[in-house]
């Protein structure tokens, strides 16, 4: 008798203690994943379910089928014009951007003296660029009347209006997303330091330049690196609002209407809340697309060690 | 001259132009600060008569309202976020990184996907959500979610921390008869410390900056925060940028010391993780 119910307690331990191995990660998961489920997973759904419904925040949703969807691709003329200059600025401002870190990144790598002081410099603005404050500096100078037609006008030139003509304001902004290339740029410094010198100094011998180095070796070399941000910054470009709302708010005639912004205003300007949910469907679509046409354009330019 | 000193040289020179290209907005913005308003686009960067007006007059945006108070609400949020996240995203991240339980992959794998999710398709229900618990002018909307795990960045960060820690040190503390919370607080708890820091700096600048989500859940001026309060200054109709640029330079002060202090752990939080300043 005894000893069975030894035997017993020992496999009710053992199984608690299977059922603790198995599963007692979870505890420590648990904040996360009520974090996930109520701020991600659930807020998903929910939206998702929205899109299909008109809703003002007022009384409940009302199922309208897929009129949303139809709305939006057929008869908003400003879904049309904020995608198009969503796309122009990601297709603009993202590359340009990564040209110039990379471009920067390459020269820091050079044992050059005082690096950390030149890099702090260069990655002052991105340290400061997320926040209202530079959005209104940027608004001052390229005003009519700022500081960079002041100087143009020394020079000798025409006032330029940059925010308030409709082929420059986009430019404009773009510039301020060119001028915040520092976190590109540091990605790129840390992936150029993995690059073995010994690759360098063998291609020397063979008597390469420094401009064949740079593409035959440290392209393809940093090409995973390239990539990373490459997705990183589109992913985020996509999703720019601070400089469209607090620069331009948009302006002028919808030029700057980029579609976080239109978004924003669907949403919480004019409380469509459910037409504002499939439009953030819709740009999340485009994001996974071109996220996903990213990778697999990746086989054939990004070179991995292994 | 030698070919290597011209080279030399030049990337001196080309990173001389760099740097004050991209510096020379800040400083402009910096001297701007003390001109005056019909000052302001002169072309001669040092101001010719210099004034405290605009920090005065900027401090105290309204009659009954100035930044102080806007300074104790953002403050309030950081440092309740950074708490948020270094407890909360210490702790999954030990989950993640250390124990091994059914479902581990499958759910780091979301923590990863997470991180590429664009905001916009939650926060609609977000709104929804936390103006039927009535929580619309509070703060519980910033600082909740991050003692919810803190944010996928800060649980990778930590992970990829948690993995690097050799395992013999928990394996010592077993056999001495420790379970597994203990080992998180004894011994992986105190080696973070290093990445906490790291966590703790993005947390406040993020916080810091956010605007946003500020901007949507906030309606009471007593309840803005830093941010909020520089955007009072371009609703009204007559912009006083002398004001608003004295204010604006004040706000990335605090960004601007923790950067300065902390400029290691900051660049390999960015070079480990891609993570944006």
């Amino acid at each position: 008798m005894e000893k069975t119910g030894n035997q017993r307690d020992e496999s009710r331990l053992t199984r608690r203690r299977k059922f603790k191995e198995n599963y007692g990660g979870y505890a420590y998961i648990a904040p996360w994943l009520i974090g996930f489920l109520l701020l991600s997973a659930w807020p998903m759904i929910y939206s998702f379910y929205l899109s299909f419904t008109n809703y003002n925040m007022f009384g409940s949703p009302q199922w309208i089928g897929t009129k949303n969807y139809k709305q939006i691709f057929t008869t908003d003329l400003n879904f049309k014009k904020s995608l198009m200059t969503t796309f122009k600025f990601v297709l603009i401002a993202v590359p340009a951007k990564l040209v110039f870190a990379l471009f920067i990144a390459n020269l820091l790598s050079k044992d050059v003296k005082g690096m950390s002081f030149w890099r702090t410099m260069v990655y002052l603005p991105s340290l400061i660029g997320g926040s209202v404050a530079v959005s209104m500096v940027w608004k001052n100078i390229f005003g009519l009347d700022g500081y960079v037609n002041s100087i143009i006008a020394w020079l000798g030139g025409e006032k330029v209006p940059w925010l308030v003509s409709t082929k420059l304001a986009l430019p404009t902004l773009m510039l301020m997303n060119v001028w915040q290339f520092g976190s590109s740029m540091i990605i790129f410094l840390a992936g150029l330091k993995q690059i073995p010198k010994s690759l360098y100094e063998s291609a020397k011998v063979d008597g390469a330049g420094p401009v064949s180095c740079f593409f035959h070796i440290t392209v393809p070399m940093l090409s995973p690196v390239v990539f990373f941000n490459l997705v990183n910054s589109m992913i985020t470009a996509f999703q720019q609002f601070n400089s469209a709302y607090l620069v331009s708010s948009g302006g002028p005639a919808h030029s700057t209407y980029l579609y976080a912004l239109m978004l924003y205003e669907k949403a919480f300007k004019s409380y469509q809340m459910g037409y504002a949910s499939a439009l953030a469907w819709i740009l999340l679509v485009i994001i996974a697309v071109f996220t996903g046409v990213n990778f697999l354009v990746s086989k054939y330019w990004v070179h991995y060690d292994d | 001259m030698k070919k290597a000193t011209v080279r030399k040289i030049l990337t001196h020179v080309l990173l001389i132009f760099m740097s004050s290209l991209m510096v020379y907005p800040i400083l402009w913005w910096f001297f701007a600060t003390f001109k005056y308003t019909n000052a302001l686009s002169d072309k001669a960067l040092w101001p010719k008569e210099w004034t405290l007006y605009n920090y005065r007059e900027g401090w105290h945006i309204t009659s009954d309202l100035s930044f102080t108070t806007f300074y104790k609400n953002s403050l309030f949020i950081c440092v309740m976020n950074v708490v948020g996240s270094i407890i909360s995203a210490g702790l999954v991240a030990y989950g993640f990184g250390r124990l091994k339980f059914k479902g581990r992959n499958v759910w780091f794998a979301i923590v990863l996907v997470t991180m590429m999710l664009p905001s916009q398709v939650t926060v609609i229900s977000q709104y929804i959500f936390y103006n039927k618990l009535g929580l619309i002018d509070t703060y519980v909307p910033f600082i909740l979610p991050h003692f919810l795990g803190g944010g996928a960045f800060f649980i990778f960060l930590l992970v990829q921390f948690v993995r690097g820690v050799p395992r013999e040190l928990d394996e010592a503390a077993k056999i001495d008869g420790a379970n597994t919370w203990m080992i998180y607080w004894r011994i992986l708890f105190p080696l973070m410390k290093p990445s906490f820091v790291t966590v703790g700096i993005y947390s406040f600048i993020w916080s810091w900056d956010d605007f946003y989500s500020q901007m949507l859940y906030i309606n009471s001026p007593e309840k803005f925060t830093v941010s909020l309060g520089l955007r009072m200054f371009i609703d009204q109709a007559d912009v006083k940028w002398g004001p608003l640029l004295a204010m604006s330079m004040l706000s990335i002060v605090p960004s601007l010391l923790i950067f300065f202090f902390n400029q290691k752990e900051f660049v390999e939080g960015v070079a480990t993780t891609g993570l944006k300043g």
